[in-house]
């Protein structure tokens, strides 16, 4: 490959849709974004009738973020969740990987489908099922339990966080696992040969062959995870009707969204939303340096 | 599957087999191995199939049946009357979401994955200068929360009167960050650059090469660019709620909710979610069924180099 003034051209022709797509739809608004809630609303007259304008508020948006209970409970609520969640999904996406790889190769196109399928069910209709899978009434598994002697409230405020993650981790366990799937097969099948040879068994091939092999798809998996559980929105919102443990800032993408829509402060929501951007960059970058500096050590 | 595959050596009958012994020795902790590993993918596919099955039930019973029997077994089964009643609602409005959900999720994955393989291509078969400074933006991209987009989104859209529109959902779906990652870690090793010198010398114009020959050869890294941005629209929900207010604009996902939201004051709406929700779901888990392959292979990639 040469630089021609021929290939320039060339790549601006095909770079030029998506670059300014992107421009206009990813860069665009966190700058727009990050003006926003840098502004308040300031109204005149009484009552404040006498109509608005704009002004410049510095900081005082985040500071406003940062001093409200309810959005820090939010915001500890999905650290807490996230410190759950993400632990979990990655085990179970690793352990479903490496049970189909055990398997027989009979069956395992079924047991591969059936744990990817909730992946195409969208995220409220998964919350909708799950939700009628909790309501006391509806739910056979409230009525199996009942009739076992133990009453469960699964929507309380102790335990709703939590019929969240099941939710959350139904959906993307498997795709997650397929992923890790994807690296497992591309092992160069010798290594295991040699593991043999060596005397390896069952566990030790998993634990020395395939584990650090497929570090980066779990890297990835867990990335993504991290990012989508900070997110949270969908299945709290859905949920609330059903669930009075479930507040309208009970997630801070759930907080952005009633400040903006409920409140129209869109310069405090505009604030909350930068906040929740930054969190999930400093976590996903944070965890990459992480086992980016592990890996060096090897 | 550490399939380790021993020489199997014919013996006359009867003559004494020691390695033979061993193995029917060994047999024994790798059949219980088998049955466990068996046993547990069993329990993960109830746990993963019966919110499905539970659906597939609860779809056929009436209101009054859904709340009044047992969840996981059918009751006064009329299923046909249940789909009747989700079609033909307050004038066939579902049948309007559906027309938009495949609307939104065909012509914006249609369009991302075009636009993505031209960058991708462009990244990896051009040199020039800030190649690599444009990659890494992109790829910051994929890591940031489409949620805490979609609120300034929201407010620049109704800036210029786009919100509440088809534009207002349809523009920010046609970027996929992903896809132009995934395209063009595939055409780096999927398009050799002999190939292109050789269509050069032959006077193929660059687009030209690209249509017929880049396009071809990167097809499989399109098909999963398509369907993530293809299931990616169909279960988004908060772009949708955040632009429409007009319930006729509505995609599936956003529609469902609000006959769910409506349900405490009109109880009837329950069955019309729940029949709503499985004819939904059906079409995707038959595309997941019938597409398999195309899922894994560009996962591969995708993961390979990450």
């Amino acid at each position: 490959m040469r630089t021609r003034r021929s290939d320039r051209t060339a790549a601006a022709g095909f770079l030029a849709p998506f670059v300014l797509l992107f421009a206009a739809f990813f860069v665009l608004p966190i700058g727009y974004a990050i003006y926003q809630s840098l502004l308040r609303v300031e109204r005149s007259g009484p009552l404040g009738l006498g109509g608005s304008h704009t002004v410049f508020a510095g900081l005082s948006n985040y500071r406003a973020a940062l001093t409200d209970s309810t959005f820090l409970d939010s915001i500890a609520r999905v650290l807490l969740f996230a410190a759950v969640q993400v632990p979990v999904m990655i085990a179970l996406a690793t352990a479903l990987a490496l049970l189909l790889d055990a398997a027989a190769a009979r069956g395992v196109r079924f047991f591969r489908t059936a744990y990817f399928l909730p992946y195409g069910v969208p995220g409220v209709i998964a919350s909708i099922l799950w939700g009628f899978l909790y309501v006391p009434g509806v739910s056979p598994i409230v009525d199996l339990l009942d009739s076992a002697g133990l009453t469960v409230n699964l929507l309380d405020s102790g335990s709703v966080l939590w019929a969240i993650a099941n939710i959350v981790t139904w959906e993307f366990a498997g795709y997650n696992m397929l992923v890790i799937v994807a690296q497992l097969k591309a092992i160069n099948s010798e290594l295991y040969e040699a593991a043999q040879i060596d005397g390896a068994n069952a566990w030790q091939v998993i634990r020395y062959v395939k584990l650090p092999l497929v570090r980066p798809a779990i890297v990835l998996t867990t990335v993504f995870t991290i990012i989508g559980t900070l997110q949270l929105f969908a299945e709290p919102l859905v949920l609330r009707p059903v669930s009075t443990a479930i507040n309208t800032s009970y997630t801070p993408n759930l907080a952005a969204y009633t400040q903006a829509f409920a409140n129209n402060n869109y310069s405090l929501a505009s604030a909350q939303a930068v906040i929740l951007a930054v969190a999930a960059c400093v976590l996903s970058f944070g965890f990459l340096r992480l086992v980016g500096r592990k890996g060096d050590d090897r | 599957m550490t399939t380790l595959v021993e020489p199997h050596v014919q013996r006359p009958a009867g003559s004494p087999d020691p390695a033979g012994a061993a193995r029917r020795h060994r047999r024994g902790p790798a059949l219980r191995w088998r049955i466990v590993v068996v046993g547990l993918l069993t329990v993960f596919a109830t746990y993963f199939l019966l919110p499905v099955y539970w659906l597939v039930v609860a779809s056929t019973k009436s209101t009054d049946q859904l709340f009044g029997s047992f969840g996981l077994w059918f009751s006064e089964p009329r299923l046909l009357d249940n789909l009747r009643n989700v079609l033909t609602y307050d004038d066939g409005i579902y049948l309007r979401w559906v027309v938009n959900s495949v609307l939104y999720a065909g012509v914006g994955s249609v369009v991302a994955t075009l636009i993505a393989a031209m960058a991708g291509y462009a990244l990896a078969k051009y040199r020039f200068r800030g190649r690599e400074a444009l990659f890494n933006v992109i790829l910051a991209g994929v890591l940031i929360p489409g949620t805490a987009l979609a609120l300034p989104l929201y407010l620049m859209v109704s800036k210029v009167g786009l919100a509440n529109t088809y534009w207002a959902v349809l523009l920010p779906s046609v970027v996929s960050p992903f896809g132009v990652y995934l395209c063009r870690i595939y055409a780096a090793t999927a398009v050799p650059d002999s190939l292109l010198e050789s269509a050069r010398i032959d006077g193929a114009s660059e687009r030209r090469i690209f249509a017929t020959l880049a396009l071809r050869l990167m097809t499989p890294a399109l098909v999963t660019v398509f369907l993530f941005q293809f299931v990616g629209i169909w279960n988004n929900y908060f772009l949708p709620l955040v632009m429409l207010s007009d319930p006729s604009l509505y995609p599936i996902t956003l529609g469902l909710t609000s006959w769910q939201s409506f349900a405490g004051r009109q109880p009837d709406l329950h069955q019309l979610t729940v029949g709503g929700a499985l004819l939904s779901v059906l079409p995707l888990m038959v595309a997941i069924v019938v597409l398999q392959r195309f899922w894994r292979g560009g996962l591969t990639e995708g993961s390979v180099k990450a």
